[in-house]
């Protein structure tokens, strides 16, 4: 049972890293869309 | 064609999200002790998909090296970049997890088997990939350099493999391959597998689609100047 600390500390550390990573791509991904869309929109302005 | 690729991804992430639950449960539930690993029989099911991935993550940025080289068609040279970045992730896992799992059983965090050694290895030549990327003056030249390194470093794939099954190390044999472990406890790790393998590919598109919307705003910065 003196385990169960290490099993919690890897499962803890195993999915917030993986939720950190996902979050991260999610809000790049909006800031991405975000961008191409301002300037997509600067393009037309320019025509 | 837009919406059937976003209708895709979307089932995709369900998927990923069941098989994940379902592993979840399977690894802290329904698995019952090992008769000598006890709880930590539990660490199994995230340290082995874990470096499963690391490896596949290296091949794919390997193999995309080598077509970037010959092709010379950048969708192959962004795919080893996505694949470095998420294989990375997962390689820090696998050494993470290997090394907590190490203290919990036997003591150490660490000892310089060939094995531990070999897989640190394979995390400096992923850190190595990325670097050279993100220091590269011009992009096609680190692109360039870096598919080098990839296949270069590609060597030390083979030699993590073989290395449980050429010596007798600190580092436990591969019990699956074996059949030494119970069918219950391989039927958890498959399930946990499938889910890790699952989320490398949603990860990965996600980070390709990512460095080609990079690509299209620079394209769009340029014309603008």
């Amino acid at each position: 049972m003196e385990n169960l600390g290490y099993l919690f500390a890897i499962y803890t550390i195993v999915w917030a890293v993986l939720f950190g990573y996902v979050w991260v791509l999610l809000l790049r991904q909006k800031q991405l869309r975000r961008e191409l869309e301002s300037l997509k929109e600067a393009l037309r302005a320019k025509k | 064609m837009k919406d059937k690729v976003n209708m895709w991804t979307g089932v995709a992430i369900l998927i990923a999200f069941v098989l994940m639950a379902v592993a979840l449960y399977g690894a802290l539930v329904f698995s019952p002790e090992e008769k000598q690993l006890g709880n930590t029989i539990r660490i199994l099911y995230v340290h082995v998909p874990s470096a499963w991935i690391a490896l596949v993550a290296f091949g794919i940025v390997s193999l995309s090296s080598v077509l970037f080289l010959w092709k010379r068609n950048l969708k192959w040279d962004t795919l080893a970049r996505s694949s470095a970045e998420v294989g990375l992730i997962f390689t820090s896992l696998a050494l993470i997890s290997g090394s907590i799992w190490a203290r919990s059983f036997w003591g150490w965090w660490w000892t310089w088997d060939p094995r531990l050694t070999s897989t640190l290895i394979l995390w400096l030549i992923y850190l190595a990939y990325l670097m050279v990327r993100s220091y590269a003056t011009e992009e096609s030249r680190g692109a360039r350099y870096a598919a080098v390194v990839a296949i270069i470093g590609f060597v030390d794939v083979p030699i993590i493999y073989l290395t449980t099954r050429l010596w007798n190390l600190a580092h436990p044999p591969p019990t699956v391959a074996r059949g030494a472990l119970d069918p219950i406890f391989v039927w958890v790790l498959m399930v946990s597998l499938a889910a890790f393998t699952l989320l490398y590919i949603i990860l990965l598109t996600r980070t390709v689609e990512q460095k080609n919307l990079q690509r299209e705003i620079d394209q769009l910065r340029q014309s603008l100047k």
